[in-house]
């Protein structure tokens, strides 16, 4: 994956983190600027746009009428899918969804899920017939690293600007009514991911240093600060301490982030 | 479809299977059970029937995928359509490319891919029964299929899970377990680097209760671990005891 101009820099960018220091000037603790805009697709229930650096995602969301599943008959239907789109970076290409993308929506979908942030129980209409499905679709814009974190923020966002039709049913059918209700949510997970360059750990690592940590592990936090997803990727490997620096780190830094988001 | 239980724990602290909190289910290693792969494992873990296969290192095709300073390592964990209650179509799910990916990533660590360049190896993955865990026990099987080949490896990659189940934590969740328990940690190690090679989780667990199910799944690597030595040992044992015949 890292082309030689990363790996040139690699030494660098190495003995920087051993300072404490890099490469675009923060310390190994800090996340890149964070903005975050929502509803800007009009015909979409829901929307937002994270800015992550120069990092970009945006997330459309979509509510339909479908089946649940068998051994859930009371409760919507979430569906997370990513798309990394080829105008987004060079190494994009256009066709199926590839196994990085796979992955990060499943990541995305499992910080959602697992968190229990949406409460899936209002969203049924007719138990084991008819419940409301929330499609999420993530798209991301710009790669410039961390697209986990990126995603799940925009995610979140999305489900919080997403709105929810009217309906009623007559004689067992379900008919649209106007005006909306906002989406019933119970919680808003934050993810947050370190990468790992040699034995450091750091905090939102940029494509630069994507292209030479050796793994990376992503941790979703909820408001109460106990952990509902992680996905530990790349080829390296952790040390339990690491782990257990990592779930530190990611409880701090989720719990920053809340504060600063507001969430 | 069965009913619900209502505990997955007795008073008694036994689980539903019988086993007590710390307690793994019975695992059944064989090593070069096919005769035409480079490397092959069989694994029975609990209910969990798997086999895995390894070609390799041999040249890539496509040729152009292969790389210059190092091997390329492609992964397919597949269930087959009967491995589970309904059937599963055999087309890959996505579940099964996540699996593929994070099996592929916990075993890479464990291989010295600088070593062969240019060229390829390909681990297949085949779940012929499922009863949760099969992530981990892929590992497992594959990381011997691995040894078996004689590629050189760093150590070998063992995985077990643990997770929360009620209000208690335990290791090597079974299916109902990982369905209606609280939360599912899978956590893969090579034992004499002290080295995390897989890590997931899904639930909520709070950061003490993580540490925990942490801790209980690598003691659980450990134990797997020296049935893996084992296993390879029998192999060759058994091959000494034949020459020996003649």
């Amino acid at each position: 994956m890292s082309s030689l101009v990363t790996r040139v820099k690699l030494k660098q960018i190495e003995q920087l983190i051993a300072k404490g220091k890099r490469l675009d000037g923060r310390g190994i603790g800090d996340y890149r600027e964070i903005k975050i805009e929502q509803g800007l697709i009009e015909k979409a229930e829901g929307s937002a746009r994270v800015l992550l650096g120069k990092t970009e995602v945006l997330v459309g969301t979509k509510i339909e009428t479908g089946e649940p599943f068998p051994d859930t008959p009371n409760e919507g239907v979430l569906t997370v899918n990513a798309e990394l789109v080829p105008l987004a970076s060079p190494s994009f290409e256009p066709g199926p969804p590839d196994e990085n993308s796979i992955e990060l929506a499943r990541i995305v979908d499992r910080g959602i899920r697992e968190s229990k942030a949406i409460a899936t129980e209002k969203l049924c209409i007719e138990p084991g017939k008819n419940v409301f499905v929330v499609f999420v679709d993530v798209y991301v814009l710009n790669h410039d690293g961390n697209l986990i974190d990126a995603s799940a923020l925009a995610a979140v966002a999305a489900l919080l600007n997403t709105k929810m039709p009217n309906y009623e049913v007559e004689d067992g059918e379900v008919k649209i009514k106007t005006g909306y209700t906002t989406l019933p949510l119970k919680s808003r997970p934050i993810t947050v991911t370190l990468g790992k360059i040699n034995g450091n750990l750091i905090v939102d690592p940029w494509l630069e240093e994507e292209q030479v940590m050796d793994s990376r592990i992503s941790m979703a936090i909820n408001e109460e600060g106990n952990i509902c997803a992680i996905q530990k990727g790349g080829s390296g490997y952790f040390t339990p301490q690491q782990i257990l620096e990592a779930k530190n780190i990611a409880i701090e830094k989720a719990a920053e982030l809340r504060k600063k988001l507001g969430w | 479809m069965n009913e619900k239980p209502e505990k997955l724990i007795d008073k008694k602290g036994c689980r539903l299977d019988g086993r007590k909190a710390d307690e793994l289910r019975p695992l059944k290693l064989e090593v070069g059970v096919l005769a035409n792969a480079d490397g092959s494992a069989y694994i029975e873990h609990g209910k969990n029937k798997i086999l895995a296969a390894v070609f390799g290192p041999r040249e890539m095709h496509p040729k152009h995928l292969s790389l210059p300073d190092r091997m390329v390592i492609r992964c397919r964990y597949h269930m087959a359509p009967f491995s589970v209650q309904e059937r599963k179509s055999p087309a890959p799910s996505r579940r099964e490319v996540e699996l593929s990916k994070v099996i592929r990533e916990s075993l890479e660590p464990s291989l010295f891919v600088e070593l062969y360049p240019r060229t390829g190896i390909d681990l297949f993955i085949e779940v012929l029964q499922a009863d949760g865990g099969t992530r981990c026990a892929s590992i497992t099987a594959a990381s011997l299929a691995i040894a078996d080949a004689g590629i050189p490896m760093r150590d070998l990659v063992a995985a077990c899970a643990a997770g929360k189940v009620d209000d208690t934590v335990v290791v090597d969740l079974f299916d109902l377990e990982d369905k209606l328990g609280v939360a599912d940690v899978p956590l893969a190690l090579m034992p004499n680097l002290n080295a995390v090679t897989l890590l997931q989780m899904d639930g909520i667990l709070t950061p003490e209760e993580f540490e925990q199910a942490v801790n209980m799944a690598m003691e659980g690597c450990k134990k797997i671990y020296a049935m893996q030595k084992e296993a390879l040992k029998n192999k060759y044992m058994a091959i000494k005891e034949e020459v020996e015949e003649e």
